[in-house]
């Protein structure tokens, strides 16, 4: 049993018999284009205004990362997990610490993984805004919803800048811990942020989610089945939409998320409309979390202190650390030879592998529902070239 | 489930197959399966379907370069010398490594396990680096085979597109191998300091400049 | 109704649009350059280095040790580290960085020298217009660009500066104390024998 889907369509009229037969048109659509969301290519061919054969290009952002890291020791590759997917550093950082602590077999103080948690989900929150907001654009709405999206992002940006120093390259967490304990005042100041969120979120939708042109470009299109979508390892809120129920804070329970009580909305149909719905609703369940890990977060120490962060050499050995990331499963897979340096470091990039079916979505579409359906996967070209 | 009972269900299952388990001496105790590349499709397609865990999700395939590494152990033989039994140190030297390994990580989306993590080696790295491609099983091996195509090498036999997917067409080299060589293309580096400072300088000497 | 949707997404932005009249929560861009918004203190952009004291060449806390050259991911640093000893701000001589440059070109700002400095000498700037039409020297900052005074240090990061500070001189009085404590001893030590024993020996008590 087999479910890789045939990639061929067929033509509406065989140009070698019929003359007056449309020939295909060969398009290249990026690395430049507006809606590639970086330097992104794909090579289409169209007949009429139908494809027929989409393949995506890869690697104009490539620089290797994977090998500079092996050029680095463990505190050193931290910085550069930051500029994989750079709109959610934090997660990335998380997804190596929790990688090398599991490795190392580190545990991290309680004070230190609700920091995680706060951080994270904040991050998930201006990860799936800033997406949203894309999205519409790429719809052409020309600017107001992105406008009022990143609005958003930025009263979380400035949480980030108060208390990493920089915006969006964090370089937040240590193997065992976090970097810098809260600031005073910061506590409230995000509270103040995640209680107001709920108000964008109804804004948002009171803005979009009825509006019928949004309806008849979204819905239907691009639908991915379920067992297409396990199959072919969609992650995150792709898979989600598609009716897998399959969220590594929940399979895993990695950290603390064990003790947040919060839902997994899935969607029925897998189309752009469902992921953009599941989108919105689980930066509802992100402020749930936020709630009761703002409640909950005790004071005490933020690293490990049995942890060496400078000169740290794990035993040798491997292990594979995955976290729930904005955009899907991100995994980290080291393998340790004693030295101080990785031997290997593989990043398990999502936005990559969530373009797996990027072909079978859009065949037998028009040209302008590719950018929506791009636009729906959410990837970070930082991440799919490394 | 652990490793021990999937490999023995896949022993009574597979015939002929050959598994080992490779330890994991970390903390993080993630063993792996070894399995030979003749057997693999059929003992992977039993994981998938036919299997109590049923692997129906493939999350990361990756490949790693083992080249060859010599490995010197110091031990104590008692030897007559001059007539006088003495304790002497012999080096026993073995060789490692010499082969390029995949490693895929499957998880059971439907039961919610894993991750059961299985290995392959190639030959060589050389010249007989086939192995079976599992991407007529799982469709996220896609894009990551090509990559390991790309990277390391290893040619994936069945991949319906086995093409580059980060370099370039006509790039000749694997980036991700241990003994690969940058090439050359030195322009200017202001704080050009140690092992770039010299190569720099090479590189400038070489265009007669400076 | 066909069109209630679209409706209803136009009420919305004539709330945004009117709302920013008023409500400072959904206008929240500032005239930048005329306008700026108050620093966060925790910003950090490229690194500095301080020295205690007004002289910079002579106050510098970096002793050359050569430590954040090493763990530099991007490996921006250059340090030279002297041949000779020099007084530092507080008299004791100490290896100095005869050459010491950052190239911010490269650097990408994520403060693992601040981490791992044992001297407190390396800390973050908060200074971005650093814009310059030379490509590759105008962003090659050497020692007396990247020297900064304590003082502008306390300034830009008030709470860490002063947790700095603190652990600086309580480090200083203790070594001060261990000083007096062995002179002391020495000169108790050289009053109960007359014929004094070798000054080693007794410091060492």
């Amino acid at each position: 049993m087999s479910v890789l889907t045939e990639t061929t369509v067929a033509l509406s009229s065989d140009p070698t018999t019929d003359p007056n037969a449309s020939q295909l048109l060969e398009v290249s659509m990026g690395p430049q284009h507006p809606s590639t969301h970086g330097v992104f290519r794909m090579d289409v061919a169209l007949d009429g205004e139908q494809v027929v054969k989409l393949k995506p290009v890869f690697g104009y952002l490539h620089r290797n990362h994977e090998k500079i890291a092996e050029s680095q020791n463990y505190l050193g590759c931290m910085p550069y997990t930051d500029r994989l997917d750079y709109i959610c550093s934090i997660t990335n950082n998380w997804a190596y610490a929790l990688a090398v602590e599991t490795l190392a077999g580190i545990k991290v103080p309680e004070r230190a993984e609700y920091l995680r948690v706060i951080t994270g989900e904040l991050t998930r929150l201006q990860n799936h805004a800033s997406l949203i907001g894309f999205l519409m654009q790429d719809m052409g709405t020309s600017g107001t919803p992105l406008m009022y999206a990143f609005r958003e992002r930025e009263k979380i940006l400035d949480l980030f800048e108060a208390l990493t120093g920089a915006r969006m390259m964090c370089n937040y967490m240590r193997f065992g811990g976090c970097r810098v304990d809260a600031p005073a005042g910061w506590l409230q100041q995000t509270q103040k942020v995640i209680d107001a969120f709920p108000k964008f979120l109804d804004e948002f939708e009171s803005l979009l989610r009825t509006n019928e042109i949004l309806m008849a470009r979204t819905q239907g299109v691009g639908r991915v089945s379920r067992e297409l979508a396990i199959n072919a390892g969609l992650t995150g809120p792709m898979a989600r939409a598609s009716g897998v129920n399959y969220d590594l804070r929940k399979v895993d329970s990695y950290g603390i998320y064990d003790r947040f009580s919060f839902r997994v909305p899935l969607g029925e149909f897998g189309d752009v409309y469902d992921r953009y719905m599941i989108r919105l609703l689980e930066m509802r369940e992100s402020v749930e979390i936020l709630k009761q890990a703002m409640r909950d977060i005790p004071s005490g120490p933020i690293m490990d202190p049995g942890t060496k962060i400078r000169g740290f050499r794990p035993k040798a050995g491997e292990a594979y650390g995955r976290i729930e990331a904005p955009k899907g499963e991100l995994g980290f897979y080291l393998i340790s030879d004693g030295t101080g340096n990785p031997y290997r470091f593989r990043v398990r990039p999502p936005s990559l592998i969530n373009l797996t079916v990027l072909e079978d979505m859009c065949l037998g579409r028009n040209v302008a529902d590719i950018v929506i359906i791009l636009g729906s996967v959410d990837i970070v070209l930082g991440e799919v070239d490394r | 489930m652990n490793l021990e009972a999937i490999k023995s269900e896949i022993e009574a299952n597979v015939p002929g197959c050959q598994l080992e388990i490779i330890p994991n001496t970390s903390p993080s105790a993630q063993h792996s399966l070894l399995v030979d590349s003749a057997h693999a499709l059929t003992v992977a397609s039993f994981l998938r379907d036919g299997a109590t865990v049923r692997l129906d999700y493939c999350s990361n395939v990756t490949g790693i370069d083992w080249p060859v590494k010599e490995v010197s152990t110091k031990t104590k033989v008692k030897k007559i010398v001059d007539g006088v039994e003495k304790d002497v140190d012999e080096v026993v030297k073995t060789q490692t490594g010499g082969y390029l390994e995949a490693v895929y990580h499957l998880y059971s989306m439907e039961q919610r396990q894993g991750p059961v993590i299985l290995r392959m080696r190639t030959e060589d790295r050389t010249d007989r680096v086939h192995l079976p491609s599992f991407t007529p099983l799982w469709r996220s091996a896609d894009f990551q085979e090509r990559e390991i195509f790309d990277l390391f090498g290893i040619i994936f036999d069945g991949h319906p597109d086995l093409r580059r997917l980060l370099m370039w067409e006509g790039f000749v080299d694997h980036p991700m191998r241990r003994d690969y060589v940058d090439p050359d293309d030195y322009e200017y580096e202001p704080t050009a300091h140690d092992e770039v400072l010299k190569r720099a300088r090479e590189h400038q000497s070489a265009e007669g400049g400076l | 109704m066909l069109g209630q949707g679209i409706l209803k997404g136009l009420i919305e932005t004539a709330r945004n649009f009117f709302g920013s009249y008023v409500n400072k929560d959904r206008l929240t861009t500032v005239q930048f350059p005329e306008e700026r918004l108050p620093q966060i203190e925790a910003t950090r952009d490229f690194p500095l280095l301080v020295y205690d004291g007004t002289d910079w060449q002579q106050g510098l806390r970096c002793v050359a040790c050569l430590i954040c050259e090493k763990a530099c991911p991007p490996q921006c640093i250059f340090i030279e580290k002297s041949t000779d000893k020099k007084p530092d701000a507080t008299g004791k001589p100490q290896f100095y960085p005869a050459r010491f440059d950052i190239d911010i070109s490269v650097c990408m700002s994520c403060q693992i020298c601040v981490e791992v400095c044992p001297f407190d000498a390396i800390k973050m700037d908060v200074e971005f217009e650093l814009s310059t039409t030379d490509r590759f020297g105008g962003l090659l900052l050497d020692k007396q660009q990247l020297a900064k005074s304590n003082e502008y240090y306390n300034r830009i990061h008030p709470t860490e500066a002063g947790a700095v500070d603190a652990a600086l001189a309580d480090e200083r009085a203790k070594a001060e104390a261990k000083l007096r404590q062995a002179a002391e001893a020495k000169a108790a030590a050289a009053a109960a024998t007359p014929p004094p024993p070798p000054a080693e020996k007794t410091v060492i008590q």
